[in-house]
């Protein structure tokens, strides 16, 4: 069975967690107990229908505040496809959390409120969808009952958005638009009939339909060491195995791979996943590779084929979305993550801080505050076996920690 | 709308667990399994020993004993302990009475479930264990929906929902100041589903108590609550008995029972996508109020 994640943005009052509701509710996800602690928890707020956004709106100063403050993860499951939705706030002050949702959907949903159109909240979504390249995008008009279900509204809104899309500079996302109600159901899992001029999917429709990993395949092999399993057992007295997840791409049994970064060649003598052996390895598995010869290899270190073989690099320009209180200083020095190899690395420069409504570059920038999005050049003091995100996105992403207070304070993806 | 049963396990979630159990391994010195005898942690551990094999698990098991769990529990954790060659700690709850630390809850809802944080809390620092691996998972109730994956601890135990490190693409950062530790939850993406599945697919032992057997019970507030010893009861609640199975497994004394014939694993699945009522809405302790769950999490709970 297939898992497809999807982040769903939008702001604070465009009903993106009735959406959610709405989704589970049709999908028959909610199990009785809580349906009847939302007709409760409605009640007490006064309300005269069952408000199916209490059922995601899960700390208690978001209940008392009616807003989302963190990503929370939703799950649903339809007969083919289990459904992870990370479910991100809207504010302009979290927006290091919708990167956070983001950084792991194949699908992002962004919704737009009938009434007001693309907004600037809107602008930032669809940036960092575009910035993330997350491959599908699904625009949701939402609260349609409240502009009469117009066509021409719908349409208004679907010609700004082609405007926006122009701007941006990934090209290659699949973007649907769907004209929905999330209060009433419609076109949501369901059709209610208020709709009779939209002929395309319905959202939940649309999901089932999506195919993704189609590009895996074309992506390198990459496979970060993170632990060199040796039992020294009687049983596997010689066992020399290496531990770890396939980034990208995929192995074969057979396969000449290099190691980096000692450079030391060998070819792959099994592939194995607990007691069974396999003939291949793909992107996303947890395998353990041994090899036909002892190399020197240990975590942190990476195996590639040797056909495709990542610069080394020690110097990295990269796109990064500042999370941190205490802002980015150029000069300093930061634990840089890549997957799992973490390396010193020091700011050279920042290079320009974005606008992310008016998509404009700012330069001369010596700081970068909470939820600035730029780009910065990096000299790590060892090498990074990083692809360009663009390229291979599994494998060009990494993390800046504070040394001093331990804390993740960036996102980055290299350009 | 019925449910379609999907028997599949997706197979995704098995490799991002294991994943995160073998960054544990590498970026922490001394993790611990947190194990209740329940499902979630029973998975946690094919999850382990699927993680390092050919190699040993390379942490303990860590199990707070509450003095009121089930019989049938306690057998099976020593069972699979001794069957897979793990290490096991235990520390009980009534050690932590005796020390004065805690204080024994009274009346007919009294229960150890909040007791046990101390109890566990006392047994992290002993141990100086800087990672305590758990089997909570994100859709069992809405306080967990925000929970990372490695979820940084203070020295109290206390979880700041406001605080939470960004968690990007699979990128886990275990780096922590002295003092904090982390909860690390593997199975954050699974559903009850996807554990009934996965424990199905892997041809997993469990509790006898999963099944449909017979038990004294007493009936209350609309819930089947097991008879034993541990529970106080009022005059009017007579024991009956009847054929019931559980669905998590807590403590005798805020587990509650469902009517049930499942005596096959196969039915309790189906049971389970048909039931009409969450997982935790059997879990009485969760019921106390709207953001119990919150609340115990800020205090350490696990």
């Amino acid at each position: 069975m297939e898992v497809l994640r999807i982040a769903t943005s939008g702001s604070v009052d465009d009903g993106k967690s009735t959406l959610i509701g709405r989704l589970l509710y049709d999908t028959n996800s909610i199990p009785q107990d809580k349906m009847e602690a939302l007709h409760a928890a409605s009640k007490r707020k006064g309300l005269d229908f069952t408000d199916l956004s209490l059922l995601t709106d899960g700390l208690v100063a978001e209940r008392e505040q009616g807003i989302t403050i963190d990503v929370a993860h939703i799950y649903f499951s339809t007969p083919t496809r289990k459904y992870i939705i990370a479910d991100t706030p809207g504010h302009i002050e979290y927006t290091r959390n919708m990167v956070t949702g983001a950084s792991n959907a194949q699908v992002s949903l962004i919704l737009i409120d009938a009434r007001k159109g693309i907004v600037e909240q809107t602008h930032r979504h669809f940036f960092i969808a575009s910035l993330l390249r997350i491959p599908y995008l699904v625009v949701c008009v939402n609260k349609m009952d409240l502009v009469d279900y117009s066509e021409a509204r719908f349409n208004q809104i679907v010609e700004d958005f082609q405007q926006l899309l122009a701007s941006a500079s990934y090209k290659a996302q699949e973007v649907k638009f769907i004209p929905i109600s999330s209060l009433y159901g419609e076109n949501v899992a369901t059709r209610t009939g208020s709709i009779n001029w939209y002929q395309g999917p319905t959202l939940l429709d649309y999901l089932e339909q999506v195919s993704f990993d189609q590009e895996d395949s074309r992506h390198p092999a990459r496979f970060p060491i993170q632990s060199v399993i040796r039992p020294r057992t009687t049983e596997y007295h010689d066992f020399r195995g290496f531990a770890g997840k396939v980034a990208s791409g995929h192995f074969n049994v057979g396969d000449e791979i290099i190691s980096l970064p000692s450079g030391q060649k060998s070819r792959i003598k099994t592939i194995e996943q607990f007691e069974k052996q396999l003939p291949a390895a793909h992107a996303r598995e947890s395998v353990v590779i041994t090899l036909e010869d002892e190399i020197d290899s240990s975590r942190g270190n990476m195996l590639v084929k040797t056909d495709n073989i990542p610069e080394q690099r020690k110097e990295i320009t990269a796109n990064i979305c500042w999370m941190d209180q205490q802002k980015l200083v150029a000069g300093k020095t930061y634990l840089l993550q890549h997957g799992i190899n973490r390396v010193k690395a020091k700011v050279q420069q920042i290079n320009f801080v974005i606008d992310v409504t008016s998509y404009q570059h700012i330069e001369g920038k010596n700081d970068m505050g909470l939820n600035d999005i730029g780009s910065i050049t990096l000299k790590t003091a060892q090498p990074v076996f990083a692809d360009l995100y663009a390229e291979n996105p599994a494998n060009g992403a990494f993390i800046l920690i504070d040394e001093f207070n331990n804390t993740t304070v960036a996102v980055g993806t290299l350009i | 709308m019925t449910h379609q049963i999907n028997w599949e396990f997706p197979q995704a979630l098995e490799d991002e667990a294991i994943y995160i159990l073998r960054e544990t391994a590498a970026q922490f010195e001394k993790p611990v399994l947190l194990f209740s005898g329940g499902k979630d942690s029973i998975t946690l551990v094919r999850l382990a020993q699927k993680a390092f094999y050919p190699g040993k698990v390379p942490f303990p098991l860590l199990h707070v004993d509450t003095g009121h769990n089930f019989p049938e529990t306690i057998e099976f954790r020593d069972w699979l302990v001794n069957t897979l060659g793990l290490d096991l700690i235990v520390r009980n709850v009534q050690d932590s009475i005796d020390q004065g630390k805690v204080q024994e809850e009274t009346g007919k809802y009294a229960s150890r479930n909040a007791l046990q944080t101390v109890t566990l809390l006392d047994a992290i620092e002993e141990g100086k264990f800087d990672a305590c691996i758990g089997g909570a998972r994100r859709d069992e109730e809405k306080a967990r929906a925000k929970e990372r994956i490695f979820s940084v601890r203070d020295e109290f135990g206390q979880w700041n929902a406001k605080m939470q490190r960004p968690e990007l693409f699979d990128i886990l950062n275990g780096k922590i100041n002295i003092g904090e530790n982390v909860r690390v939850f593997p199975i954050s993406n699974w559903t009850e589903l996807d554990v009934w599945n996965y424990i199905r697919r892997e041809k997993l032992e469990i509790p006898s108590i999963y099944f449909a057997h017979e038990r004294d019970i007493i009936e209350r507030d609309g819930l089947y609550w097991p008879y034993s010893t541990y529970l106080n009861t009022t005059a009017d609640e007579v024991p009956f008995r009847q054929k019931v199975r559980f669905r998590t497994v807590g403590d005798m004394t805020c587990t509650a029972a469902v009517l049930s014939e499942a005596d096959k694993l196969e039915d309790i699945i189906a049971e389970i996508m048909e039931a009409k009522i969450s997982e935790r809405g059997a879990r009485i302790d969760d019921k106390r109020s709207e953001a119990a769950m919150e609340k115990r999490k800020q205090a350490g709970y696990f």
